[in-house]
């Protein structure tokens, strides 16, 4: 069996390429879908230490991933019904150019 | 490290980084939709058939999906004319690689990989309902309530405004 360290390691490295692509891109829905990747990073955490945690009969990091998967999606949601209507408003997805507040 | 880890963490992080660096946004979408599966697959070799299978609804049904109706909604289909990353990249590009390598080193030093997996344990769906219906059935409601507000709130903001 994989050692724990190995699926952390994978999980940190999935962390850092999502935030690289939500530092980094110029358009919003890759922002976004950097986001979703850095909460996949850490859903993958709870799932790994649940499974090599000392009580894995209690469920808690099953329980708190579909819980996460839930919040992620509304956050996908919300976020994409956002990126629409600034995409209305300033027809560009741009990031860069959506620098002011007043419509 | 077995052999199907080494495959899967592969597919994974070459489809994440594919998801983050290719130019035209469908394409992205698409690669982003391996990585999902990449991680649900990650997810059943762990024990978890459960959060698996509702890593594949949710995220490779839905989110993709919903990825992809967005790109199209945006006209962002079509290939950008300048460059793809913003001008401030450098920093951001440092900024992920050291949180990368603070996290390496700290894993690499900790004790966490002398763990050894318990026994292989087989968890029911119905234990999973039991618990949700019983000791964390607040936080389920509470979800239930927040999706239903997402919900109402995205097609709110996405509905078109009346011409004044």
């Amino acid at each position: 069996m994989t050692p724990l360290a190995g699926y952390l390691l994978l999980s940190s490295f999935l962390f850092a390429i999502g935030l690289a692509g939500a530092l980094t891109r110029r358009n919003g829905i890759l922002v976004l879908i950097g986001i979703e990747l850095m909460l996949n990073a850490a859903n993958l955490n709870f799932i790994a230490f649940w499974r090599f945690g000392p009580n894995p009969e209690m469920l808690k990091g099953i329980i708190f991933v579909l819980f996460s998967i839930g919040v992620a999606a509304a956050e996908a949601a919300v976020g994409l019904a956002l990126i629409i209507a600034i995409y209305r408003h300033y027809r560009t997805t741009n990031v860069e150019k959506m620098n002011s507040m007043k419509g | 490290m077995s052999a199907s880890f080494i495959i899967l963490a592969a597919i994974t992080i070459a489809s994440a980084v594919a998801a983050m660096t290719l130019r035209h946004l469908v394409h992205c979408a698409l690669a982003l939709a391996i990585t999902f599966a990449g991680l649900a697959a990650l997810y059943l070799q762990l024990d978890a058939q459960f959060v698996g299978f509702a890593q594949v609804l949710v995220y490779v049904g839905a989110v993709a999906i919903l990825i992809v109706f967005a790109i199209l909604l945006t006209r962002g289909s079509e290939a950008p004319q300048q460059s793809i990353f913003s001008s401030s990249w450098a920093v951001g590009g440092i900024i992920a690689a050291a949180v990368f390598a603070v996290l390496a080193v700290m894993i690499r030093k900790s004790r966490l990989s002398e763990l050894v997996a318990p026994a292989g344990t087989t968890t029911t769906v119905r234990e999973i309902g039991d618990r949700l219906m019983t000791t964390y059935i607040l936080p389920l409601e509470v979800v239930g309530l927040l999706l239903t507000a997402a919900l109402i709130g995205a097609v709110i903001i996405a509905m078109k405004e009346e011409p004044k």
